[in-house]
């Protein structure tokens, strides 16, 4: 029985360990409830993710539901020139030219929130830095070798990395901004948190509905589990 | 009106056994009158049963069982599709809640020993309605061709191979191809939507059909037919309806509740219940750096694991279940229930406990060397609760058995000994707001806490003996 | 067990309750349930409206495009065919319209905004099979009092060249006109009021 706790209690620490191996990850401060923060987020999307990144399960119809924008609005601020109010968010890279320059064709985005986590995409966006080993003259801490060029750089200024050398290998410490950006830093995370804010709705649109819908469904059956205890007892009484 | 609904009652009951039925599986079937709360998950599984048929349904409207299109056409239900959210996150949780109402299920009939004679075709029954359901739910969760469905069912089917001889062939001949594929994936869903559901369908009907034969057991682990009145109704019996009816319901109302707030707040369950990586569809080139299969199987899957031939690790899986068929001949102990059952049985169980679960941790963790040792040991304990039975149980000293059931404490008479044990817990302090208002916060009491969890450590102790 | 003393109201009224509770439910249950049978947003999207360019559209031609996966036809109508549906009041089941469906803009003695541009759902009101296009008059298959019009296949139904039915034959009403506008003069869209009422 004690050998059995040990041996549980010299896996537990080890499994934590496991995980925990990779970089840490900052936080994205998501509100699925801010409109104003998703339509940046869907607009900068557009403007710097769409030409390469789909997000085909998306429509355009249903950003105006749920951010109670008016179509027209959508139509002239966030869809890019030419599209249907009903068209899904589909890139316009063709998928052959993709393979060719990149290697591998862009991933669609519909679920990367899902797959990857909020606080992943907010600290990989943030996380280029120069390294001119690589094709494309950067690197990323949090996902290595990385096949998509910074698009943002012009806007966070690029960034090194700065390395320490921990048991023979040389392990990055920090990242340091090298150049000014167009945007100061605080506006530069304000512009990532709304890109990630908008992947994190689009990953699954309903989500802010079936929380608001949870409580009254709750609170109704609570209420059906009183009634059916009341009946209960009533019926048990006869038993003893 | 009710002469009316009288008169066709009788209509039918000349052509259709139906009062008879009624009477006999309802209104004058006599269950022992102390069920307690593991006796909620029986009628738990057939509501999940139903909930994944109903919605099962409703998701085969929309999906497409074609390795092209099936991807996204979940997500086509996941958002275009009116309700299909809902609908998907009922079966997918669905399907989950399934295996914790069946091994809280399963483990009630270890406590009380459910599987002894008369109940051992009960227990076979339901083994095999267990053996359906996994087949069901590994089939299912290919079907949304995410990476985890693709890699999951690559290495489960490849399990095939192991068997000496024809293992390759059999492979091959499960996928339908050499790798999963399209054809893979469409069988599968022929198997998920109606072969599987046909067979779990008729075993519960065998299952229960057997249960009404013999009659419940109990917590007790006596036999209420023994003492009858002159009517020849067991003493200790109370008609199934209304009694457990009503009670069952508010099993229903309570289960509900906590499935709701699955399904509208946490519907992944932290990448338990809906995996992180089935979120990229299925991709065979590029396995994903972890596969963990979905939770309820992590226990089996750490034992497969866990033994270094992959033969002998695919035997040990099976083996795991095999051991679980024969529990009725491998149990020799003259009672049944764990209440007047020597220690020993009583300290196996728990230790059978902590294999099963510790197998169910390990076997969503990466298979480190440690990992794998305590997955060795685990495995050693899981199989010795078995295997060892036939030897403690036959010699353990047990209490004697009471004539008639006994009488413990309820739910609703514990809880006001919970409410006091939860002041035990806290103490109320008084704060001073910033804005200078008193407020009176409730914080835990450490000594509190420790005085309680040490009696609870000391009862527990006690119970073993 | 004792039966005595068992308060039977007390029991009725909570089983009632209950049961109420319960019903109410499995309705609001039963609705997303339902409603997912309901056309999908996809269906929607399909169903958005179509835009159709009638310059090209010379006197006596026909068109079909589809609009929510439903054929619709757009006739450029001669003044001899709008001089020959002038006649035809007494042998039509409808002729004003009252019993059809479309749109107000579209009820008139043309059925149609412009006389000369008509836009139906090209399905037959009888069991919905989508008729033939018969403009020449009096063919030897149809007969001396064929003025030219829609004939469906399927049951034999008669309709004049505004989509009205003949009398005497299976289908109920006159053929369906379909919410339309035009943008210009040349441009028709297909799904959306003349009035600025849809959004």
């Amino acid at each position: 029985m004690k050998k059995l706790i040990k041996t549980l209690l010299i896996v537990m620490p080890f499994s934590v360990f496991a995980s925990g191996g990779e970089v840490k990850l900052e936080h994205a401060d998501i509100d699925l409830s801010d409109n104003a923060s998703l339509e940046r987020g869907a607009k900068n999307y557009v403007t710097y993710c769409l030409g390469c990144h789909s997000i085909k399960h998306m429509r355009y119809k249903r950003i105006a539901i749920d951010l109670e924008l008016d179509e027209k609005e959508v139509l002239q601020v966030i869809t890019p020139y030419g599209a249907n109010i009903y068209d899904k968010m589909h890139t316009a890279m063709n998928r052959h030219d993709a393979t060719k320059w990149f290697g591998t064709y862009p991933p669609d985005l519909s679920l990367i929130s899902r797959s990857r986590g909020a606080d992943w995409l907010y600290t990989y966006l943030k996380s280029f830095y120069k390294d001119p080993s690589k094709p494309l003259g950067v690197n990323n801490t949090v996902f290595e070798d990385v096949g998509m060029p910074n698009v943002l750089w012009q806007l966070q200024g690029e960034q090194i990395a700065i390395t320490a050398t921990e048991d023979g290998k040389d392990v990055i410490e920090e990242l340091q901004q090298i150049s000014a950006g167009q945007m100061s830093p605080k506006e530069f995370d304000q512009f990532v948190n709304d890109l990630v804010n908008f992947l994190e709705y689009a990953g699954e649109p309903v989500q802010l509905e079936r929380e608001r819908m949870g409580k009254y469904v709750l609170f109704f059956l609570l209420m059906f589990t009183v009634v059916a205890f009341l009946l209960k007892r009533e019926y048990w009484k006869d038993i003893h | 009106m009710k002469q009316k609904l009288n008169e066709s009652t009788e209509w039918v009951s000349d052509r259709f056994p139906l009062k008879k039925l009624w009477e006999d599986h309802m209104s004058h079937y006599y269950a022992p009158k102390n069920f307690n709360v593991w006796y909620f998950f029986g009628s738990l599984a057939l509501l999940v049963l139903v909930n994944q048929f109903i919605t099962g349904i409703l998701l085969t409207m929309n999906y497409k069982p074609d390795a092209e299109l099936a991807f996204d056409s979940v997500e086509y239900i996941m958002r275009d599709v009116n309700w299909g959210w809902l609908v998907r996150y009922m079966h997918s949780t669905g399907a989950s809640a399934f295996f914790i109402v069946v091994y809280l299920h399963m483990f009630r009939g270890l406590l009380y020993g459910s599987f002894k004679q008369p109940r051992e075709l009960i227990w076979i029954f339901g083994m095999l309605i267990f053996v359906c359901l996994m087949a069901e739910a590994f089939m299912g969760y290919l079907l949304p061709w995410g990476q985890m469905s693709y890699w999951g069912a690559q290495v489960i089917i490849s399990l095939f191979s192991a068997i000496p001889v024809i293992g390759e062939d059999l492979a091959l001949w499960v996928r339908g191809d050499y790798v999963i594929s399209d054809a893979t994936l469409n069988r599968f869903f022929a198997f998920h939507v109606i072969a599987v559901p046909l067979v779990l369908l008729i075993l519960v009907f065998l299952h229960i059909v057997a249960l009404h034969e013999v009659g419940s057991n109990n917590p007790d682990g006596i036999d209420i037919k023994a003492n009858k009145d002159e009517n020849g109704i067991p003493l200790d019996g109370i008609p199934f309806h209304p009694y457990y009816t009503v009670k069952d319901i508010v099993g229903v109302g309570v289960f509900l509740f906590f499935f709701a707030a699955i399904i509208f707040y946490m519907p992944e369950m932290g990448g338990y219940f809906l995996e992180h990586a089935n979120f990229i569809p299925a991709d065979p080139l590029k396995t994903p750096e972890h596969i963990a299969p979905v939770w309820y199987f992590t226990p089996f899957y750490a034992i497969l694991r866990a033994v270094p031939d992959k033969f002998a690790g695919v035997i040990a899986m099976g083996g795991a279940i095999v051991v679980l068929f024969l529990l009725p001949w491998l149990d020799r102990s003259k009672v049944r229930s764990i209440r007047y059952r020597g220690g020993i049985y009583k300290k196996a169980l728990l230790l059978f406990v902590i294999s099963f679960l510790g197998l169910g941790y390990l076997g969503t963790q990466p298979a480190t060397p440690s990992a794998t040792m305590a997955a060795r040991v685990l495995t050693a304990i899981y199989f010795g609760f078995f295997l060892l039975m036939p030897l403690y149980t036959r010699w353990e000293k047990t209490k004697p058995v009471p004539e008639r059931l006994t009488e413990q404490p309820s739910i609703e008479e514990k809880i006001p000994e919970w409410i006091e044990t939860y002041h035990e817990m806290t103490e109320k302090q008084e704060v001073k707001a910033a804005s200078g208002e008193k407020k009176i916060v409730t914080r835990p009491n450490p000594s509190g806490i420790i005085a309680v969890l040490g009696r609870t450590v000391k009862k527990l102790i006690n119970s073993l003996n | 067990m004792t039966n005595e003393g068992v308060n039977h109201a007390k029991r009725r009224f909570l089983t009632s309750a209950l049961s109420v509770v319960g019903a109410v439910g499995s309705g609001y249950l039963a609705v997303p349930f339902l409603s997912q049978m309901q056309p999908s947003a996809k269906a929607m999207a399909a169903g958005a409206p179509v835009e159709v360019d009638i310059s090209k559209m010379e006197p006596g031609l026909l068109i079909r495009v589809a609009w929510r996966g439903k054929p619709v036809w757009i006739l450029n109508r001669t003044p001899e065919v709008l001089q020959t549906l002038t006649t035809l009041d007494s042998e039509l089941a409808d002729p004003t319209s009252n019993e059809s469906t479309q749109p107000a803009s579209s009820k008139n003695a043309g059925r149609s905004i412009k006389p000369e541009v008509f836009v139906a759902i090209g399905l037959c009101t009888h069991l919905g099979c989508s008729p033939t296009f018969r403009p020449e008059i009096a063919p030897p298959d149809l007969g001396e009092r064929w003025k030219g019009g829609f004939f469906c296949p399927c049951h034999g139904s008669w309709f004049d060249l505004a989509g009205r039915v003949y009398r005497g034959v299976p289908a109920p009403t006159n053929l369906e006109i379909p919410p339309y506008k035009y943008v210009t003069e040349e441009l028709i869209v297909i799904g959306e009021e003349t009035e600025e009422a849809v959004a």
